[in-house]
């Protein structure tokens, strides 16, 4: 009888412990999202429900942009194992060299963008050059461009700031979607909001019907069913709050696109595979056949282009260069992907995760702005709660 | 007879897993005590709660030591009382002097000020003692592993040792180094020093041993003792496995077909040293469904070989000629030896092998990429089943291909890094050192997998230290020393006096 009864507790003792360890695992793995939750919770609260009004979260999107398109390059260096300082003043570089052209010699808008661009894919290939087949570490390469950009600006600004773009630049970061068809955008974009839904939903059946034809998928379909009505509704709530301010941000749609080709990457591809396998055990990736160089080369070189992108949608919205603009920039995006869950030795971490990261980061500063805490004070709690997050989640990783 | 340690009825758990039930084990005063088991026997886990990493309470049971229960809390506790344990992964800074690292967190010194000359005076005499003719002030870096060792037992014997644990000493030694060690062991037993050896080279534990005791699945099985006459090859082997292995290898009739891969005139020059020569005009062949062996020691040059034939991976100013299949090739980088049907599986599974934070999948996948992907674009799916297919073929123990790589066992591992190679649908693989650190019962099941692929066709390049592991599997044996071939013999032909006497043979007397 005794021991029936022993071997019935151990067996209740295992089902409880399975339990926890999938609460634990799901804790772990997702503790990016619970720091976002508690942050828009809190703030919720104490800003009396201002937080999540529509005007307000247009704000974050619009003054926090250029952070988000950072982060989706910086992403893409942290996995490899690498950091790039310098964006903050490679975006201020091009942003000045767009006021450059465009302001002073009146370019063609266009031709203009294209030009800056292809600087910016030019800079980031100098840093990918000596990274990646000179082996100076990224740390100094990029420290190095970062003062040599800082000079440059100021060098080809002539100090000076220069303002007022053409309204056909200025709309890149202030403009909105719905602006040329109708000056009521509601029900323009809670339509679109539906198609994008409607999209979501049809792709998402689809792979998961292929995933079950394979049998490569695991998910039971209440999760699956959870899990997307959860996100539906969460893309709706977005549109429908847009739609009750001024529209979709245009730049929401430059930083959506970059996302979602990144995570395509990071997820998909090939190349995806090869940062993440450098990041992991560099000399395993060059045994298995990986060109290691060729990719970090091109690692760098993108997030040049993605510093252009964001040094344009900076100038864009403050409507002018400066040679004070950029410096702190990286911190910021550093500091998002490693609150996203990416590691600080490279080979883990998700494009999604570290734009959560980026979110945090950028919640907190409007939270703590709506509530009055000064920008010194924001600072100081920003660095704690970097340092806490990056614990944390060392400390669950440890454990589990 | 005293004993100077007694653990008795010593349990251990990890989260509910038994990792020790019930161990006892007794030591001798002055006696050399092997503690041997398979991969996760529990030794390293026994020698850590003597030591105190786990204190009482994580474990239970009793450690006597010198006639008093110890219950120690750290190892700074146990070292105080003579226990010193030497890991098999030195802990030794590189960049550091011999006499720095010997005096690491014990320096010479007064009032936090490092005295120099008591460190070289004391490091000398501690020299002395473990034979080792170095001047004190040389880098860690610049010396070689063998002497590295000898560095870290120094270090013990700088702390007053009596009980000496080496876990896997010669692990990572060649022939000569390992016997000095075994022999510095015998000369501390006169001196009435206690050692405990972990070992997974029976001949050597033969060789030292005056007791042996068996773990396996975290229970001792028994101890064995010279002076009874009790300890043999066989009847540990058989305590280990549970079982009595008749044939640790599998019986394979090769079917050889025409020649795979011949390389003529190869030499190659140390890549940072460009004026030394590594590998001297050296010639050899495969040929299809044959399995071909190196035997060499350490330094002989065999994985500098067939790294350098793998695209380069080691090497400069390389010269000679490849010809696969009749026709010459040039391979310039791994990705065109892959490309070209070469496959190279690492002496170094953890450093050069395995993308240790990643999962089961993507190691298998990492070399093979396009072949489950369009466009660059993987094809999820069929990477997925791919990998459990392997995973099935090759009987990889875990819950799913989901399952991170540093969580499986040694053998499992080695079977982790094959799959990344046979996926790559290899016409010739270069196996280093395939069973190292790994288990008698994985072993069994690589050597199968390996036969299988000769079986198939492929040809098979081995390289291994352990003599009769290499004879046991292979069907033709170049011998190396110093960077060039000594002689080749059918493995039928020859026996492992003779190939050891090839394999120390200087280049001179080659000729004669």
């Amino acid at each position: 009888m005794q021991t029936q009864e022993a071997v019935k507790n151990s067996g209740l003792n295992k089902e409880e412990n399975s339990i926890r360890n999938s609460a634990k695992k799901f804790l772990v793995n997702n503790s990016m999202y619970i720091l976002l939750a508690l942050i828009v919770i809190l703030f919720q609260i104490l800003t009396g429900g201002i937080l999540l009004l529509p005007m307000n979260i247009t704000n974050v999107i619009l003054q926090k942009s250029y952070i988000f398109i950072l982060t989706i390059g910086m992403l893409m260096l942290v996995l490899l194992g690498d950091i790039d300082l310098s964006v903050g003043l490679v975006l201020a570089f091009t942003g000045a060299l767009s006021a450059v052209l465009i302001i002073e010699n009146n370019m063609n808008v266009y031709l203009a963008i294209f030009i800056c661009l292809l600087v910016g894919l030019l800079i980031g290939a100098w840093h990918g050059f000596w990274v990646a087949y000179v082996h100076v570490p990224a740390f100094i390469a990029t420290l190095a461009g970062l003062l040599t950009f800082r000079g440059l600006t100021i060098v080809i600004l002539d100090g000076q700031t220069i303002s007022s773009y053409p309204r056909a630049f200025q709309l890149m970061s202030s403009g909105f979607l719905t602006d040329a068809f109708t000056d009521n955008p509601f029900m323009l974009t809670l339509g679109l909001g539906f198609i994008f839904v409607a999209l979501y939903v049809f792709m998402s059946i689809r792979s998961r019907m292929k995933d079950l034809k394979f049998g490569t998928n695991t998910e039971s379909n209440t999760r699956f069913i959870l899990k997307i009505t959860a996100f539906s509704l969460a893309i709706l709530w977005m549109f429908y709050t847009f739609g009750n301010y001024e529209g979709i941000p245009n730049v929401l749609i430059i930083l959506t696109k970059l996302g979602l080709a990144a995570k395509f990457i990071t997820d998909r591809t090939t190349i995806g595979r090869h940062i993440y396998a450098i990041g992991g055990n560099e000399k395993a990736a060059t045994l298995s056949g990986i060109n290691t160089k060729r990719v970090k080369f091109w690692t760098f070189a993108s997030m040049g282009v993605v510093s252009a992108i964001a040094g344009m949608v900076f100038s864009a919205r403050l409507n002018a260069a400066s040679a004070q603009a950029g410096s702190g920039f990286e911190l910021d995006a550093i500091a998002a992907c490693y609150i996203g869950g990416a590691s600080t030795s490279g080979g883990i971490g998700t494009v999604v995760g570290a734009l959560v990261g980026a979110l945090v980061m950028a919640l907190l500063n409007n939270g703590m702005s709506l509530t009055g805490v000064g920008t010194d004070w924001q600072m100081a709690i920003k660095g704690l709660v970097l340092l806490f997050a990056v614990a944390i989640d060392i400390y669950n990783k440890n454990k589990g | 007879m005293s004993h100077i340690l007694e653990m008795k009825n010593i349990i251990k758990e990890f989260s509910g897993v038994r990792a020790l039930s019930n161990v006892n084990f007794k030591v001798n005063k002055g006696e050399i005590h092997a503690l041997v088991g398979e991969n996760g026997a529990g030794k390293s886990t026994l020698m850590k709660v003597l030591s105190g990493v786990y204190t009482y309470g994580e474990y239970s049971g009793d450690i006597v030591y010198k006639g008093d229960v110890s219950r120690f809390k750290n190892i700074k506790e146990s070292e105080e009382k003579g226990i010193v344990i030497i890991h098999q992964e030195l802990a030794l800074v590189p960049y550091m002097s011999i006499a720095d690292n010997i005096f690491l967190g014990n320096e010479q010194a007064t009032k936090g000020i490092v005295n120099k000359n008591i460190t070289i005076i004391s490091v000398k005499e501690l020299l002395k003692t473990v034979g080792l003719k170095e001047n004190p002030t040389t880098l860690i870096k610049d010396i070689g592993v063998g002497k590295q060792q000898l560095v870290e037992i120094a270090k013990a014997f700088s702390k007053k040792v009596e009980l000496l644990i080496l876990d896997e000493p010669t692990a990572s030694l060649n022939e000569n180094d390992s016997e000095n060690l075994l022999e510095l062991l015998k000369e501390f037993k006169k001196e009435g020093i206690t050692s405990i050896i972990i070992s997974h080279k029976l001949n050597e534990v033969i060789e030292v041993a005056d007791n042996v005791t068996i773990l396996r699945d975290g229970e001792t099985i028994e101890t064995l003792s010279k002076e009874k006459n009790e300890i043999s090859e066989d009847r540990i082997i058989k305590g280990m496995v549970g079982r009595s292995l008749d044939n640790r290898f599998p019986k394979h009739t090769p079917n050889e077909g025409q020649v795979a891969l011949e390389v003529n005139d190869w030499t190659v020059h140390n890549p940072i040293d460009t004026e030394r020569i590594v590998i001297n005009n050296v010639s050899f062949k495969v040929n299809n469904g044959e399995i071909l062996g190196f035997a060499g020691l350490m330094g002989a040059g065999r994985t500098e070989l067939v790294k350098s034939v793998f695209g380069k991976s080691y090497g400069k100013n390389i010269s000679g000629e490849l010809i696969k299949d009749g026709k010459p090739i040039k391979l310039k980088n791994p990705r065109e030896a892959i490309l070209n049907g070469l496959a190279y599986v690492t002496e170094d599974r953890k450093g050069d092998g395995l993308i240790l934070i990643q999962d089961i999948l993507n190691n298998i996948s990492i070399a093979s990429l396009e072949k489950v992907s369009k466009n660059t674009v993987i094809d999820k799916n069929r990477e997925l089943e791919r990998s459990r297919e392997y995973k099935k073929k090759l009987n990889i123990k875990s819950t799913d291909v989901f399952q991170r790589v540093d969580s499986l066992s040694g053998g499992n591992q080695q079977k982790v890094v094959l799959s990344r190679w046979i996926a790559t649908e290899p016409d010739i693989l270069f196996l280093d050192e395939p069973t190292r650190g790994i288990d008698v019962g994985a072993k069994y099941e690589i050597y199968k997998i390996i036969q299988d692929l000769a079986d198939q066709g492929k040809a098979i390049v081995v390289i291994s230290s352990e003599l009769p592991e290499l004879m046991g599997i292979s069907d033709r044996v170049y011998t190396m020393n110093e960077g060039t071939i000594t002689g080749e013999f059918k493995t039928a032909d020859v026996n492992q006096e003779k190939l050891m006497e090839y394999m120390t043979m200087s280049v001179n007397k080659k000729g004669a």
